[in-house]
């Protein structure tokens, strides 16, 4: 987002605080997910495990986080 | 009687029994039942991180990936694009290239989507996954599945969690007749004979979770699966007597007494 006034991401499908620019290792520790159980999406694009350092959060992205539950 | 192995997309497996993770009261009696039922393979469904209550295990704590071959489903996918996001999605986590492909058509039968099935299967099979798709149980369909390059074919029995049992056992026969992939059943099994009848028409698996899970006695039942897959099997390879009007007897009719 270009102004800054954003300061929130949607973070699976609601509003989620983050009032700085956040490495993606950084949101999932916060959020107490092992990053073995789970994919990411930022913005639409599936963000392969070997980037979650360097792969930045920005105020105004969406994020989803998925992990397996029981199903048939 | 040694038997060949049940081969997946180039995995071996041992046990033709596929079990589902959902409807279970907690994840230790998941972990009980998929124990006793000696399947090697699970399915699994894909869903948001619950981010408010992260105090919550995970499934996968119960079902090591390295014991159990993990089967993400696209479960709740009602087009093919949201299917094949799924697939990625849940191939990303790190458990394999098979998938189990369910485009659902209708929400009160859920039957599915055919065309949109194979339009996904198109898509994931082009990109390296090994394709399971959940199909209904047509000979033309399962055709073009495997056509397309799906690694199995999965007809459904009856309609999901409804405990019917085979209603159609004439087009499961003719399915597998031209199959060059397993052909696996899936949905529909109510009891253990329901699972064995689909393994002496010469299915290759048995996919089932409400059978097991939503019986009174989940443990039990799913052994009773197990044990009827293996008999159905058995039975299969063993080749059964033609079925005929009239009696034959099983005891001599010579030297009767008199």
């Amino acid at each position: 987002m270009s102004d800054s006034i954003a300061t929130s991401i949607i973070l699976n499908g609601d509003p989620y605080p983050l009032h700085a620019d956040t490495p993606l290792t950084a949101l999932l520790e916060r959020l107490n997910v092992r990053r073995m159980r789970v994919a990411v999406e930022l913005n639409h694009q599936i963000v392969p495990k070997a980037r979650y350092d360097e792969t930045i959060v920005r105020a105004g992205d969406s994020v989803e986080i998925i992990n397996f539950v029981g199903g048939g | 009687m040694q038997d060949t192995p049940f081969e997946l997309g180039g995995i071996k497996f041992h046990s033709r029994l596929i079990v589902g993770t959902g409807k279970y009261r907690d994840f230790a009696e998941t972990k009980a039942a998929v124990e006793a039922s000696g399947a090697e393979i699970v399915t699994v469904a894909v869903r948001r991180v619950n981010i408010t209550d992260r105090g919550k295990e995970n499934l996968l704590d119960y079902l090591d990936p390295k014991r159990y071959q993990i089967l993400p489903n696209t479960a709740g996918c009602f087009t093919a694009d949201e299917a094949i996001r799924t697939c990625r999605l849940a191939r990303e986590v790190g458990v394999g290239e098979l998938v189990k492909l369910e485009v659902i058509g209708d929400n009160r039968t859920l039957f599915p989507d055919v065309a949109a099935t194979i339009e996904a299967a198109r898509v994931l099979v082009k990109e390296g996954f090994k394709v399971m798709p959940y199909v209904t149980d047509d000979p033309v369909t399962c055709l073009r599945l495997q056509e397309i390059g799906c690694v199995a074919v999965m007809p459904l029995a009856a309609p999901i969690g409804s405990g019917l049992g085979i209603r159609n056992p004439f087009n499961l026969a003719i399915i597998i007749e031209q199959a060059k992939v397993p052909v696996i059943v899936d949905a529909g099994v109510g009891t253990a004979s329901d699972a064995a009848e689909a393994m002496e028409l010469g299915c290759d698996g048995v996919l089932m979770n409400t059978a097991i899970a939503g019986a009174k006695d989940p443990l039990a039942m799913a052994r009773a699966m197990k044990l009827a897959v293996e008999a159905g099997r058995l039975a299969y390879r063993a080749g059964r007597i033609e079925r005929k009007l009239y009696a034959t007897a099983s005891s001599p009719l010579t030297g009767l007494i008199g």
